[in-house]
């Protein structure tokens, strides 16, 4: 199976590698996946109190070559988006942006869960609601 | 200089030796005839030219000629040695022994016999990938009929004990069958002194060509026989009909031939490299041999990286090396390797090896950049590998609670 240009170059050049510091209030992180499955996504934003703008994004993830071009794309969207706006994140225009054949939608299944574990996890800091999502099939 | 890509995935199929295709050209075109046409110089040549090939395939293994079947490949010498046995010794009984890291080829056939009535037990392997000689023992019954359990296995090169099975085969009168497709022309197979019965093994994992192989049949001590699995012409014996590949033919004869006399230089100077590549990416951290190392084949090494997933990591250099990985993520079914789970290996460690199969034509040049790449990608993937981060800060993955899907 071939890899589409655009995974091939998140693959080689990922995007906002890295951590941010999970204590700030500031921060939230999704941890998604499980090493048994040959998967694990750890995102993370940053988020402006005032404005509610993700400022910054990061993430470190652990499977193939999708998994990382999904979640280095994901980061990249993040970043100028509202909280709100991010939320609106489907995983099939992860899925129609790097050209990822079916056996690997469930690379952008599990980066949309990401986003929506670290806006969560956001929220719960700052004393808001957790948003409650219906669940997709990877 | 180094000509890229570089091929090490000789497990799956090896490049075809040129004095292969040399001895094969003549009977595509000139020495086209039907080997069964007994009539006509035409035939007279194909058939002499199958009986040599049969000669240079019996002498590799130590064999007969006459206790050589020709096939397809090894999938059918399976299906043809398995299904056959179990036809032609119905009345003697109908329970089948094996082992959970043979071959799909090996496993789906007993499957298939098991929807037929049969019953087949599988036995585990240790950590090491090798079977437990007092547990086969103790699996025999009055209905066995065989003992099926492969040569080497072909992810991690694991040789079993041969010698041992078929002596327990003999002491309580069972068949020993094999699968040699790993192990014939890499490894001394001598189909005599392991005390093999039935043994399937295909040209194209030699440096031969593809869609040809042989069903070694012992015809002598005891004499085998086995129901043949497709209806025609009777030949090959009456056990495998079918116009005979005299060209395919003629190509394996010529592959067994020069693995007969090249195989101890080659076992050498490959197991040497293969040591140098296993050294030098085992300086790596917590990288794992899966497999025994002592009881292996000489060109292969099977390796986990742990923190990294296979498919991830061969994305890295895969343009300019050819390798395989037992990661769910490389085949259709997204589930890793049944032969590393089978040593009792993490899902996570499964999902994070590769598999080197060195061969006739890999060269030191290629270990090195081979060593080169692997160890970067491996680092660079580390650095992006949030299980890599929680490990360097002494947190234990298994405490976290992962959300599987």
């Amino acid at each position: 199976m071939a890899y589409s240009e655009k995974v091939i170059d998140h693959y080689n050049n990922p995007k906002n590698v890295g951590t941010l510091d999970k204590a700030s209030k500031n921060v939230g992180t999704g941890l998604v996946g499980a090493p048994e499955c040959g998967d694990v996504m750890r995102l993370q934003i940053e988020v402006d109190d005032a404005t509610g703008v993700i400022t910054d994004a990061k993430f470190k993830t652990f499977g193939c070559g999708s998994a990382i071009a999904s979640s280095s794309l994901a980061t990249e969207w993040l970043k100028g988006k509202t909280v709100d706006q991010a939320v609106q994140i489907d995983n099939m225009d992860l899925v129609e942006e790097l050209n990822l054949p079916p056996v690997k939608i469930h690379c952008s299944v599990l980066a949309e869960d990401a986003i929506k574990a670290a806006i969560n996890d956001y929220r719960k800091k700052n004393g808001l609601e957790e948003l409650v999502f219906e669940e997709k099939i990877h | 200089m180094l000509k890229l890509p570089i091929y090490l995935d000789n497990n799956a199929t090896t490049p075809m030796d040129p004095r292969v295709l040399e001895a094969m050209l003549p009977y595509f075109t000139e020495h086209f005839g039907n080997a069964a046409s007994r009539n006509h110089p035409f035939g007279w040549e194909a058939e002499e030219a199958v009986d040599y090939a049969r000669e240079q395939v019996a002498k590799l293994i130590g064999a007969d000629p006459k206790e050589i079947i020709f096939t397809s490949g090894a999938t059918e010498g399976d299906n043809l040695g398995i299904k056959g046995v179990f036809e032609m010794y119905a009345s003697k009984g109908n329970h089948i022994i094996t082992c959970t890291t043979e071959h799909k080829a090996v496993l789906d056939t007993c499957k298939h016999i098991e929807r037929l009535g049969g019953e087949v037990t599988y036995l585990n392997v240790n950590a090491e990938g090798l079977i437990d000689l007092k547990e086969l023992e103790a699996a025999i019954k009055p209905t066995t009929i065989l003992l099926a359990i492969m040569y080497a296995n072909n992810e991690i090169g694991v040789i079993q004990p041969v010698k041992e099975i078929s002596a327990i085969a003999r002491k309580h009168g069972v068949l020993f069958f094999t699968d040699g497709t790993q192990a014939v022309g890499k490894i001394p197979v001598d189909v005599n002194k392991d005390g093999i019965d039935i043994m399937a093994f295909s040209g194209h994992k030699m440096y031969g060509p593809k869609g040809v192989g042989a069903l070694y049949v012992r015809r002598k001590n005891p004499r085998v026989k086995v129901t043949a699995q497709m209806d025609g012409g009777g030949h090959e014996r009456g056990m495998r009909s079918g116009t005979l590949n005299v060209p395919g033919i003629v190509g394996f004869g010529k592959s067994c031939e020069l693995a007969r006399l090249e195989m101890a230089e080659d076992a050498a100077r490959l197991s040497k490299l293969r040591d140098k590549l296993e050294t030098a990416l085992l300086q790596l951290e917590e990288a794992y041999v899966n497999g025994s190392r002592e009881h292996r084949l000489p060109h292969v090494s099977n390796i986990s990286f742990k923190y990294v997933e296979g498919e991830g990591l061969m994305m890295g250099f895969n343009k300019n090396i050819a390798l395989s990985s037992g990661s769910a993520c490389t085949s259709a079914s997204l589930e890793p390797s049944y032969v590393l789970k089978a040593l009792g290996l993490g899902d996570d460690l499964a999902h994070s090896s590769l598999r080197f199969g060195l061969g006739r034509f890999t060269t030191e040049e290629q270990i090195d950049y081979t060593i080169k790449a692997v160890s970067d990608t491996v680092l660079k993937l580390r650095e992006m590998s949030p299980l890599w981060e929680m490990f360097k800060e002494g947190i234990d993955l298994n405490s976290i609670e992962w959300a599987h899907h």
